[in-house]
């Protein structure tokens, strides 16, 4: 019994998904749970599975098509199953088990069940091909103009005149690469961010609140309760922040919601975002129900999931259900920064580095730990003074962080 | 620079080479007293005498097998098809014994044997003796096949023939021996197996030689009024044939069209086009398209004649084919 694959759904605001590549082709065996196609959604590229085991009998659309959510995307059946023509633009799925008429020639069935093995890739010259690579140009964003769209030298040409001389940011600038300007194609997922990020800072009203935390106590907690974890469960700064960050969302709901139109959502759960650097870009991994994690728990999850998201192997789960972000730059000596909401979400915290600095405390000057984060907030939803009592609200557990544990 | 004919050409490197050296030595039918079917060697006959220039009986197997022999005891005998076709009755004698003898006998013996073969069709001669089969006989190792396509590289490319120690088959158009070109004054010779670009472009090149050359020069001309300016690279040897120049061309335009005489299925653009793909298929922007003879016993009627042969309008639309 041949069954359809569909457009995952992989977030609460995921309305279609990029089919970026399909890794398996017509004729292809497959298993349950084998990778099928890869897509891309607002927030990361991950990998569909198959939920049936078989042959791919057909693939309904293109890769480089924008496929809604629930659509289908490829047939997976028994070898030799005849499936009706499907079109790309969805409806119900009409399978026909008996074999082909006898009256009708082999040669005919044979080519409609290959026939969509053209769809399944890009069409593009050998030459095509080969700059593509060597200049990392993604064929499915060019646009072919040879005989029958394919692809060809100046296609390429053209598409590498068009782009922004963006440089990836995890690419070292090589010094043996000389003087000379260099082009390169962005990457699926920082043109995802860029995207995204341009909507947010073009629809949202920002506004930004800063304070600067009493880190001391925090500091010296870390460091008792590190004592007793094995080296590779050891919690950082971060893990505190993140418990913190979720215990005041707790009391801030409007902080962790959502605005549609005329109405706020509060979130009934509390899922606190944390931003990961990878290869190409960054992505946002999803610590569920935060506030009811111990810290051991929340370390643990985001040591492993970032793992995955810096490898690539990011689940759709990782990335999916956030309702507050946090970016944290503490590793890099940073003062003070501010970060773009991460829609559809009400804020992100921005979190900076803890430092030893000079404090005046009691009339007098001391050394003493302290670190920034600047919170950055809809105005639609909420205000200065809210966003403020928030981060007095987060000052209390970081500073007194006995206040988690309890 | 002189501008002479074809014909002129190859009769200068004939005589050039006679004089030059006493084991030269002409045979063929009507040769000798006629002058030559196509007056190559009008007045050789005169000068050099019947033990130089001698007239054979219509037995092409007679000819080249005697040529064989000759060239076996140290003489270089430049022996002539009056047609290519006629050569197919002395098949065993070219492609069987002539490229192998020097292997067949560890070296005993060399072979400086030219045997000078008219091929090629749109003189109204019947499908029997119009045909281009020049592939046939570069399919065979040991055979060196040359077919010149200008006056210039005829006699520089004969000399070169003449002078080898290796059998040599050297093709010339019936239609081609009044086409003018210049060549250099004084003695020249031009290596064997080496391939040549004759005009130079930057969009698309057509690979040609002999009569697909003078077709596709015309071809280029009248593209180039339209701002398509192709590359004509001329192989002008077939085997050993040379790559070189073709593929330098193509890695600069990554567009081609072959063009031969000869029929299509199983020809000479056949193996360019493969050879194309092998050695540059990351260069290759868009499918090779071969201009050739169509499949058909090559018609007697002028118009059909005409039709079934490559024109400079199957080229010029070939090459806009490659470029959409």
């Amino acid at each position: 019994m041949a069954e359809t694959i569909s457009m995952p759904k992989l977030g609460f605001d995921m309305a279609e998904g990029l089919l970026v590549r399909w890794v398996k082709q017509v004729g292809e065996s497959i298993n349950k749970g084998d990778v099928l196609a890869e897509i891309e959604t607002d927030k990361a590229t991950v990998e569909v599975e198959s939920s049936a085991t078989g042959v791919v009998l057909q693939l309904i659309v293109d890769q480089g098509t924008m496929v809604p959510v629930n659509a289908p995307i490829a047939i997976v059946g028994n070898a030799g199953e005849v499936v009706s023509e499907q079109k790309a633009e969805g409806g119900k799925q009409q399978v026909d088990e008996k074999p082909a008429p006898q009256t009708q020639p082999t040669v005919v069935s044979v080519q409609q069940a290959s026939a969509p093995l053209d769809t399944g890739s890009v069409k593009a010259s050998p030459l095509a091909k080969k700059i593509a690579r060597d200049q990392k140009v993604d064929l499915s964003n060019v646009q072919g103009t040879g005989p029958g769209g394919r692809i060809v030298r100046k296609d390429i040409e053209a598409a590498l005149s068009h782009q922004s001389p963006v440089t990836s940011p995890l690419v070292p600038v090589s010094l043996t690469s000389g003087l000379v300007d260099k082009t390169t194609t962005t990457t699926k997922l920082r043109q995802a961010i860029g995207r995204r990020l341009v909507e947010s800072k073009t629809t949202i009203p920002h506004f930004y609140v800063t304070h600067e935390f009493k880190m001391d106590a925090l500091m010296d907690m870390r460091k008792q309760v590190n004592a007793y974890l094995p080296d590779n469960e050891k919690v950082s700064v971060n893990d505190f922040i993140l418990k913190g960050v979720a215990l005041s969302l707790r009391q801030f709901p409007n902080l962790n919601a959502t605005i549609k139109g005329s109405e706020v959502i509060q979130f009934g759960h509390v899922n606190v975002g944390v931003a990961v650097t990878v290869p190409g870009g960054l992505m946002t991994v999803v610590v569920k129900d935060t506030d009811q994690k111990t810290l051991r728990q929340i370390s643990g999850e985001v040591k492993v999931m970032a793992a995955r998201a810096r490898d690539g192997k990011v689940k759709p789960d990782d990335v999916d259900g956030s309702t507050f972000s946090t970016s944290n730059l503490g590793m890099y000596d940073v003062e003070d920064f501010i970060a773009i909401i991460n829609p559809p979400e009400a804020g992100i915290l921005a979190i900076s580095s803890a430092r030893e600095v000079p404090v005046v405390e009691g009339g007098e000057l001391k050394v003493g730990w302290r670190m920034k984060a600047t919170i950055s907030v809809d105005h639609r939803i909420s205000d200065g003074a809210e966003a403020a009592q928030f981060m007095q609200k987060l000052a209390e557990f970081l500073e007194s962080p006995v206040r988690m544990l309890v | 620079m002189a501008k002479i004919t074809m014909r002129e050409a190859i009769s200068q490197a004939l005589m050039e080479e006679m004089d030059r050296d006493p084991s030269v030595f002409i045979m063929g039918e009507e040769v000798g007293v006629w002058g030559g079917t196509y007056a190559v060697t009008k007045g050789f006959y005169d000068k050099y005498g019947a033990m130089r220039v001698k007239d054979t009986p219509i037995a092409e197997n007679a000819i080249i097998g005697g040529a064989i022999g000759a060239a076996m005891v140290g003489q270089r005998p430049v022996a002539e098809l009056m047609t290519i076709n006629f050569g197919f009755s002395a098949m065993d004698y070219i492609v069987n014994q002539a490229p192998k003898l020097h292997y067949m006998f560890g070296g005993q013996f060399t072979l400086p044997l030219v045997i000078r073969a008219v091929g090629g069709g749109g003189r109204q001669l019947g499908a029997t003796h119009s045909q281009t089969p020049d592939a046939i006989f570069a399919h065979f190792p040991g055979l060196k096949v040359v077919s010149p396509g200008t006056p210039e590289d005829a006699k520089g490319l004969l000399k070169s023939a003449i002078r080898s120690n290796d059998p040599i088959l050297f093709i010339e158009h019936a239609t081609m021996y009044q086409v003018r070109g210049e060549v250099p004054e004084g003695e020249y010779t031009i290596p064997i197996g080496k391939s040549k670009v004759q005009r130079e472009g930057k969009d698309v090149t057509i690979v040609t030689y002999c009569k697909g050359l003078e077709l596709s020069m015309k071809a280029a001309e009248e593209l180039s009024k339209e701002g398509i300016e192709v590359e004509v690279v001329d192989l002008r040897t077939l085997r050993p044939l040379d790559m070189e120049p073709v593929i330098e061309s193509f890695k600069k335009t990554n567009r081609a069209v072959v063009v031969e005489e000869g029929w299509k299925s199983y020809g000479v653009g056949s193996e360019i086009v493969s050879r194309i793909y092998e050695e540059a298929f990351d260069y290759v922007d868009a499918p090779i398209i071969r201009v050739a003879q169509k499949e058909v016993p090559l018609p007697y009627n002028r118009t059909l004649e005409q039709a079934a042969l490559p024109q400079v309008h199957d080229i010029t639309a070939a090459v806009k084919e490659v470029l959409k």
